[in-house]
């Protein structure tokens, strides 16, 4: 197990130099820097200006320069500064993250909440009308657009009570925080619980008729029992997978519903400094992102040993 | 102001003071936070360098100007300039020297005073005088004719022209010429502005939130009447009226409410106030005169006539842009021609199906025909302010005998293409700051421009340019004007196919706020603003 752990940081590592490497050299060769898009905002291009302020970014410098710069920043803790809003990049970017953070906990639970009980009941009910009213919820909630379905929910609050649960400044405390963010975190944990209510269901459906069920069921536990206890334990890797994937992509991938609820998140922030090729917030955004991925797959790799004993991990 | 014997326009103080100091009416209340939004991340605070009106509405109220435009009249013009940071004004005989004489007492937000040394520096910045210029001045050619700006004492300072400029009192009278001190750096100006304004600047964090507090001591005696304001970024449309008809804004971003979309606001706020105005923007067709087969006049000629502006106006705006030439028409604007002499421009009068048979004949004279069509593509800017009038665009082009293909240009390259002139046929949208035509016609046809985007120069245009320029009776200025536009529309340089209107909303407790109705950068001190909850 040891020299599994060891491999894997290596192996984490190296993933995310490769990251760095493809993050700094894609970002690149996107048309425009940020001096095309400053001037694009005054509709006119100043040759003498835009080398002015390419000058004053470090933009002029070799690409291997700059990439080294930027790693050694990284390295000391230095993110740089922000293009556009010429902050330190870690300013702009740490306030954001505990906000993003807190939404896809809060979707994740959700879709943890709802996903796996109701996909074993769906399966455990199979055939049954329970099984079918779950099996188009679940359809539904794979099928609607998050960005319609946030629109929808904020025209019921102001149809409704004449209040809109948008996010505008920092509520007073923790639990009207997480009172706000659990609309959207709704919304969100709608489309993710009906990605993991179908993959329990089918899952369990091939453990239930599995020979140990049968010979669970002979032996005389309960209905719960083999549902739980013998079928969800082994039913429950892949999803365990897909929760894994989901986290992932609930930190970097909830572009839509943050600017539909106004959650000033990451995802948001990223794609306006996408678009405004702001490089020190892009890298370091993304960098984190990836830090997140490959943190949870590991973790996602661990918890298989934890639910299913049978796999260990040899050096 | 009036006017003395010898042409030198003179602001007396008294009436400068009566314009700047309103009698206060009882009703009005102190007190509250005036919450609005933004609709974009505005690429910095500092308005001399950005071009965007997400700038210039935020931050207005932290700055003055040395003259600005009425507050309480609607529409601008040089008739209707008062007094800001200078009590007077007065140009000398030769119209070369344009003397302010300063207010006294007056200071920048740090407690410093601000002085003539202030404005010196902010101008010499503007025409790149001193060393610590702007990073982009998007405005340069607005003060091309500056050449020095002389200091007498503390309170006097002189603009000293190479040529007269008539609209100069306008130039600086806009919110996007407010006066920056001399001891801030501009990248502070950038993040964390300093002016002498109602409202001093409290906190700007990207893509969240602006505010602005109460500045106590502003020199205006019993002003603002408001505690703050707040601006909150929301990037999404939609989640944004939905806000204001929750009540959570007071006001709209400036003509944020599209013509469309005023009939679903005023659904959910019956009691909203909405006033349609045009945004300063015209939507326009810029046509490479230097690429075959667009280098043939009468190619160009067609292509005027093909463009059915009254179609465009229905669809885009359910007929309530204004159609016009170059110059934003009356009632909104001042400069534009009467409608009869705009009906008797190509592209302009007659039946719409009149003008597509001479399109075509044209085009047949040329070659083209059911059976040989032009293949082109009609480039535009990857946003769909640009992108719906070019389809629109598309579509009138191909009824005489193209065979237009639609072009999405990436945000970013857009302007460096433009400018390269890397482009066939091309939709295109252009923001005016100051309804003058030293502004629309100086930066959209004149040779050296940086926004002349078609390359477009007529010896006859320049001389027109520089004639109306430095001429001072307005009316006289008025028919040099239309001359230059109908030499434009007989080119068919750049035409404007329509003036883009939208609205402004607020709810009925917002008081003493004035909608200007031809520039959308002005009006924005919200020192008379006051809530009635």
């Amino acid at each position: 197990m040891g020299t599994y752990l060891v491999r894997r940081s290596l192996l984490m590592v190296l993933t995310l130099f490769g990251i760095s490497v493809l993050i700094f050299v894609m970002l690149r060769l996107v048309p425009g820097n940020i001096t095309d898009i400053i001037f694009d905002s005054a509709g006119f291009v100043n040759e003498r200006q835009k080398k002015k302020i390419e000058r004053e970014l470090g933009l002029d410098q070799p690409i291997i320069t700059q990439y080294g710069r930027w790693i050694a920043g990284l390295a000391k803790g230095d993110l740089g500064y922000a293009y556009v809003s010429e902050k330190p990049a870690i300013d702009e970017i740490l306030p954001r993250i505990p906000v993003t953070a807190k939404l896809a906990a809060l979707a994740l639970f959700f879709s943890i909440l709802f996903g796996v009980p109701l996909g074993v009941i769906s399966a455990v009910r199979q055939d049954t009308t329970l099984d079918y009213v779950l099996r188009i919820i679940s359809l539904s909630g794979l099928s609607l657009p998050s960005f319609w379905l946030g629109l929808l929910i904020l025209m019921a609050f102001v149809h409704w009570t004449g209040w809109i649960p948008i996010y505008q400044s920092s509520p007073g405390n923790l639990w009207k925080e997480i009172a706000l963010l659990s609309i959207p975190a709704a919304a969100v944990g709608f489309r993710s619980s009906a990605l993991v209510m179908r993959l329990t269901r089918s899952s369990m459906l091939e453990v239930l008729r599995q020979d140990y069920i049968r010979t669970a069921r002979a032996k005389g536990a309960s209905d719960t029992s083999v549902n739980y206890d013998h079928a969800l334990r082994n039913a429950v890797l892949p999803v365990v997978t897909i929760i894994g994937i989901e986290a992932a992509f609930l930190i970097g991938g909830l572009i839509v519903t943050e600017t539909v609820f106004n959650i000033p998140g990451v995802a948001r922030f990223l794609v306006e400094a996408i678009r405004w090729r702001d490089y020190p917030i892009v890298q370091n955004l993304v960098m984190f992102i990836a830090v997140v991925v490959v943190v949870v797959n590991f973790l996602v790799d661990m918890t298989y040993a934890v639910l299913d004993p049978r796999i260990r991990y040899e050096g | 102001m009036a006017r003395t014997s010898n042409g030198t326009v003179v602001a007396t103080v008294v009436l400068a003071l009566g314009l700047a100091f309103p009698p206060p009416v009882a009703a009005q209340k102190s007190g509250g936070i005036l919450r609005s939004y933004n609709s974009s991340n505005p690429p910095s605070a500092s308005i001399h360098e950005e071009a965007t009106i997400a700038t210039a509405m935020p931050f207005s109220a932290v700055f003055n100007n040395l003259l600005m435009f009425d507050p309480t009249k609607p529409r601008n013009g040089l008739d209707t300039i008062v007094p800001e940071l200078a009590e007077s004004w007065k140009w000398d005989a030769s119209r070369t020297r344009f003397t302010v004489t300063l207010r006294r007492g007056v200071k920048w937000h740090d407690g410093r005073p601000f002085t003539a040394k202030d404005v010196q520096c902010t101008w010499y910045r503007l025409i790149g005088k001193d060393p610590d210029d702007f990073r982009k001045n998007p405005r340069a050619i607005w003060w091309r004719n500056i050449s020095e700006i002389a200091v007498n004492g503390d309170f006097e300072a002189t603009f000293v022209l190479s040529s007269p400029q008539a609209s100069l009192p306008a130039l600086l009278a806009t919110n996007l010429s407010p006066v920056y001190p001399c001891h801030v750096a501009l990248k502070d100006m950038r993040t964390k502005p300093i002016g002498t304004g109602p409202f001093k600047f409290v906190a700007f964090d990207s893509n969240k939130t602006i505010t602005l507090a109460k500045n106590k001591e502003y020199w205006k005696p019993g002003r603002p009447y408001l505690d703050g304001i707040q601006y909150s970024i929301i990037a999404s449309r939609s989640t944004r009226t939905l806000a204001f008809a929750a009540n959570e804004f007071d006001l709209t971003f400036v003509a944020d409410i599209t013509a469309p979309l005023v009939g679903d606001v005023l659904a959910r706020s019956p009691k909203a106030v909405c006033e349609l105005a045009p945004t300063g923007v015209s939507t326009n067709l810029l046509v490479n005169r230097d690429r075959a087969p667009f280098n043939d006049e009468n190619l160009r000629r067609a292509m005027t006539l093909a463009i059915d502006r009254d179609a465009m106006n229905s669809i885009l705006a359910l007929g309530k842009s204004s159609i016009s030439g170059a110059m934003l028409a009356s009632p909104h604007g001042k400069w534009g021609m009467p409608k009869e002499m705009l009906m008797s421009l190509p592209g302009y009068g007659g039946a719409p199906a009149a003008r597509l048979a001479a399109a075509r004949k044209i085009m047949a004279d040329l070659g083209y025909g059911p059976a040989k069509r032009l293949k082109v593509k009609v480039s535009t800017r990857d946003f769909q302010a640009f992108k719906d009038p070019a389809v629109l665009l598309v579509d009138q082009l191909n009824k005489i005998y193209f065979d237009a293909e639609l072009e999405i240009v990436e945000s970013s390259v857009w302007y460096n293409r433009a400018i390269r002139r890397d482009y066939s046929v091309a939709l295109n949208l252009t923001g005016s700051g100051v309804d003058d035509p030293d502004v629309t016609l100086a930066e959209g046809y004149a040779c050296k421009s940086e926004r002349n985007y078609t390359n477009y120069c007529n010896p006859q245009v320049e001389r027109l340019l520089a004639e109306q320029s430095q001429e001072v009776d307005q009316s006289k200025r008025e028919q040099l004007v239309w001359q230059i536009e109908k030499i434009l529309a007989e080119d068919a340089a750049r035409p404007i196919i329509l003036h883009n209107v939208a609205a402004t909303c607020w709810h009925p407790h917002v008081k003493g706020h004035v909608l200007h109705q031809n520039s959308i950068y002005n009006n924005w001190r919200f020192e008379d603003v006051w809530l009635d909850k």
